[in-house]
C-alpha cells in the first residue's frame, strides 16, 4: 500500500475500510465481494478494457472500472444493482459470442457464475487465425479477448521490448507483432511473459499446444517441482511442470507472488529446459 | 432573415488579415490584452457560453480551471476534428472566417496561460487546414502571437491533421493522437483541465465555441445574452442535410423553433429528422415546435449534439437509416473495450437483419438490452451513445410514428 491514510467508503450500503492509493477493486476484494475481472492483473497497469469489474459510483453517469478507479473518501459504490449485474453479464455474453473460449477457463468459469447465457448474441466470430511461426509459443487470435495484458507485459510494465501492439479498429482490432509484420521479424525476445499473463490460451507455449493437439495434456496429473533457475545469479524461482508418465518437463512458470520474478522470466528460464533431459552419450 | 452573428462574413469571407481587421477583426484580442487573463476568463464565464462540440459544458469553467492550475505547463487545443455524420458547420466556419476562429483561439490561449496550442484538423479537411496554416502565418508575422504566452512569453501554435478516425475527435483520444500514440480514449476523471494533453492542464474547445469568443470579449458578457435563451445564450450553427431543397449551414439564436430551421432549409412534408448526429435522436412532426436550445431539447428527451440535422421524407425507411448509423459506429469503435468493440458489431448485425426484413423477432428486445450494456459499461462517449438513435427509433415505432 502506498499510503497510510485510512478511511471508509460505502459499498452496497455498508462501511468498508479503504486506504489511500488503493483501487476500488482492492477494496472490494478485501471486503470479500467477488468481482469478475479479465484484463486486471496484479503486476500490470489496469487496461480498463474488459469492463467486467464495473461498479456503480454515486455521481458518475456511467459505470466505472473498479480495477482502475482509486478509492476516495466519501465514495458510495454499488456492486449489487441491476445495472451492474446486467453490464457484467453483458460483457461475458458479448465475449461468448466473439471468441473460441475452449482454453479460457478464467473467462468461462466467471461467465457461468454470473449467469451469462451462451448464444445470447448471434453474429460473426473472431477469425483471426492461428500463428505457429516460431519454436517457443503459438498465437491463436480466435481466442484473443483483447485484454491488453500481453501488450503491457511486453511493454513498460515488465519487458520493455515493445514487440506487441494493438492494430486495426473496432471488431477488426487485434494484437499485432512488429507493427503488423511477422513475429519472427519483430523485436520479440521470446521471454514468454505475454504467455504467462494471457487469460485465454490465445498465447500458449508451443509444447503445450502440441501436447494438447495430441491429446496428451492433462494439467491435473502434472507434478509441479519448485527449483531455482540455474542460468545466472538473479535467483528466479521456477515451477517445473512435469508429466509423470513420460517423466519430462512440459512447461516452466514462476509464481506470480515471488519476490524476485513476480511471475516473469527470461527466454532461458522459461524455455531453456531441454538440457535437463539430455542424455550423456 | 435573422441577424447573422457567427456567419456574418460567410457571404464575403475575409481571408487575409487586412480584410479581417477592416471588418472589425482583432478588436477582441486587443481588448483581451488590455484587461488581462483573469478578466477574460470572468467575461467568458459570465457570458454563459456553452461548448458547441456536443456536450454543452460551460467554457468559462473550463478556462478558469486551467488558468488556476498549479502547473505552469499548460495547453490549449482547438478541436477541429469535425467527424460527426451530417456535421459540416465547423468546416464552413473555418473556410469562411478562419481569422475569427483563430482570434478566439489566441484569446483562449492567453486567458488560460498556455504556452503552446494545437489545432487538430480533420484529415479530410485539407483546404481548411491549408487556409488555417496560411492565416496563422499571417497572424504570427504581424506580431499577434507575441507576448500571449505565460508571463508575456511566446505562444507557439501547431497545426495537426487527423488520420481519419472519428474516435480522435473524442478529447482524450485526440490527446493520445497528438502525443503520437494510438487514438484510444482514456478514463475521465482525470478531466483534461486537470490532466489533459501530455497529462498537463489543458483547455480543449470546439471551433464554433471559440468563434464566439472575440465578440464576447470585445462587447462584454451581456452581448452573448442578447441572443438565445436564459440557459442557452447565443446563437447556434446547424448543418442541415437529407431530404431538403436547401441543405447547408444555418445560424439561429437558441430557442428558435425546429420548424423555423426546417423552413429555412426547405424541408417539407417530412417523416422525421435525426437531430444531433449519429448519436442523436429521431424527432417526428409532432415535435417540430420544439425550441432549439439545450434545455428545450432535453425536455423532449432529445439532444442538439453537434447541431446536425438530417431530414427524412415519408418514403425513407428509418430502419435502413439506423442500419447505416450502426455500421458507422461499428466501423469507428476503436476496439479498446468489450462493450463497444463487440457491442457495436452486434448492434449493426441486428439492425442489418431488421432493415433487410430477416429479423428473428427478438432483435428489438436484445437491442434495448445491449443499449444498456454499452451505455453503462463502455469507456467513452462513443460507446455511451452508440445506441441512442436506435433506442429512439424503437420507441417511436412503438408509438406508431414510422411511415409505411
Amino acid at each position: 500500500m502506498d499510503g497510510t491514510d485510512e478511511f471508509t467508503i460505502l459499498v452496497d450500503g455498508r462501511e468498508v475500510p479503504a486506504h489511500d492509493g488503493e483501487t476500488l477493486l482492492d477494496v472490494l476484494r478485501r471486503a470479500e465481494l467477488e468481482t469478475p475481472t479479465l484484463c486486471a492483473h496484479e503486476h500490470l497497469t489496469p487496461a480498463k478494457a474488459c469492463r467486467a469489474c464495473v461498479v456503480e459510483l454515486k455521481g458518475s453517469r456511467a459505470l466505472v472500472a473498479s480495477c482502475e478507479r482509486r478509492a476516495e473518501p466519501g465514495m458510495e459504490v454499488r456492486t449489487d444493482s441491476e445495472r451492474v449485474g446486467r453490464a457484467r453479464r453483458g460483457v461475458f455474453e458479448l465475449l461468448l459470442s466473439q471468441n473460441d473460449l475452449s482454453t479460457a477457463s478464467p473467462v468461462t468459469a466467471q461467465a457461468a457464475r454470473l449467469g451469462a447465457r451462451p448464444g445470447r448474441y448471434r453474429g460473426t466470430r473472431y477469425e483471426k487465425g492461428l500463428h505457429d511461426d516460431n519454436d517457443l509459443y503459438v498465437r491463436d487470435y480466435d481466442k484473443c479477448i483483447l485484454c491488453y495484458r500481453c501488450v503491457e507485459a511486453c511493454g513498460p510494465d515488465v519487458q520493455n521490448t515493445f514487440a506487441l501492439t494493438v492494430a486495426g479498429r473496432g471488431f477488426d482490432a487485434g494484437i499485432a507483432a512488429g507493427y503488423g509484420g511477422d513475429l519472427t521479424d519483430s523485436a520479440c525476445v521470446y521471454c514468454g511473459n505475454c504467455v504467462a499473463v494471457c487469460p485465454t490460451g490465445a498465447l500458449m507455449d508451443r509444447r503445450e499446444h502440441v501436447l494438447r493437439k495430441a491429446g496428451r495434456w492433462d494439467e491435473r496429473r502434472q507434478d509441479v517441482v519448485q527449483t531455482t533457475c540455474s542460468y545466472c545469479g538473479v535467483g528466479c524461482q521456477l515451477e517445473l511442470h512435469v508429466d509423470p508418465r513420460a517423466n519430462e518437463i512440459v512447461k516452466v512458470t514462476s509464481p506470480m507472488d515471488h519476490g524476485v520474478t513476480h511471475g516473469f522470466l527470461c527466454v532461458k528460464g522459461r524455455y531453456g529446459y531441454s538440457f535437463v533431459e539430455a542424455k550423456d552419450d | 432573415m435573422r441577424e447573422q452573428v457567427l456567419l456574418r462574413r460567410a457571404q464575403a469571407p475575409a481571408l487575409d488579415l487586412a480584410a479581417y481587421a477592416a471588418s472589425g477583426g482583432l478588436a477582441g484580442l486587443a481588448r483581451a490584452r488590455a484587461i488581462g487573463r483573469e478578466e477574460v476568463c470572468r467575461i467568458v464565464g459570465e457570458s454563459g457560453l456553452l461548448g458547441r462540440g456536443g456536450a454543452g459544458f460551460p467554457t468559462g469553467r473550463k478556462w478558469e480551471s486551467v488558468r488556476g492550475a498549479a502547473e505552469r505547463e499548460r495547453y490549449f487545443v482547438l478541436n477541429a476534428d469535425e467527424s460527426e455524420p451530417g456535421t459540416f458547420k465547423d468546416r464552413v466556419m473555418l473556410e469562411t472566417d478562419p481569422f475569427m476562429v483563430l482570434e478566439g483561439l489566441l484569446i483562449g490561449c492567453y486567458a488560460v496561460g498556455a504556452g503552446r496550442a494545437y489545432v487538430y484538423v480533420r484529415g479530410e479537411y485539407r483546404a481548411a487546414a491549408e487556409l488555417l496554416g496560411r492565416c496563422l502565418g499571417e497572424l504570427e508575422a504581424a506580431g499577434h502571437l507575441a507576448g500571449l504566452g505565460p508571463e508575456g512569453g511566446p505562444l507557439e501554435v501547431e497545426l495537426r491533421l487527423g488520420g481519419g478516425a472519428y474516435i480522435c475527435g473524442e478529447e482524450t483520444a485526440l490527446f493520445r493522437s497528438i502525443e503520437g500514440y494510438r487514438g484510444e480514449p482514456m478514463s475521465k476523471p482525470p478531466f483534461p483541465t486537470v490532466a489533459g494533453l501530455f497529462r498537463r492542464p489543458t483547455a480543449i474547445d470546439n471551433v464554433e465555441t471559440v468563434a464566439n469568443v472575440p465578440d464576447i470579449v470585445r462587447h462584454g458578457p451581456q452581448w452573448l445574452r442578447g441572443y438565445g435563451t436564459e440557459r442557452s445564450p447565443g446563437v447556434k450553427l446547424y448543418s442541415v442535410s437529407g431530404h431538403t431543397s436547401r441543405p447547408g449551414v444555418y445560424e439561429l439564436p437558441f430557442g428558435a423553433p425546429l420548424a423555423e430551421l426546417l423552413a429555412l432549409a426547405g424541408a417539407e412534408d417530412l417523416q422525421a429528422v435525426l437531430l444531433g448526429g449519429a448519436a442523436g435522436t429521431f424527432l417526428f412532426p409532432q415535435d417540430f415546435d420544439m425550441p432549439l436550445s439545450y434545455e428545450g431539447a432535453q425536455e423532449r428527451g432529445a439532444t442538439l449534439g453537434s447541431g446536425a440535422l438530417i431530414a427524412f421524407d415519408r418514403d425513407a425507411n428509418l430502419w435502413r437509416v439506423a442500419e447505416r448509423l450502426g455500421r458507422f459506429f461499428a466501423h469507428e469503435s476503436c476496439g479498446q473495450c468489450v462493450p463497444c468493440r463487440v457491442g457495436t458489431r452486434r448492434q449493426h448485425e441486428m439492425l442489418e437483419a431488421l432493415a433487410e426484413g430477416r429479423g428473428l423477432g427478438d432483435e428489438r428486445e436484445l437491442l434495448l438490452e445491449l443499449a444498456e450494456v454499452m451505455t453503462d459499461a463502455s469507456i467513452c462517449g462513443l460507446g455511451h451513445t452508440a445506441a441512442v438513435a436506435v433506442r429512439s427509433l424503437i420507441e417511436a415505432e412503438g408509438r406508431g410514428l414510422l411511415a409505411g
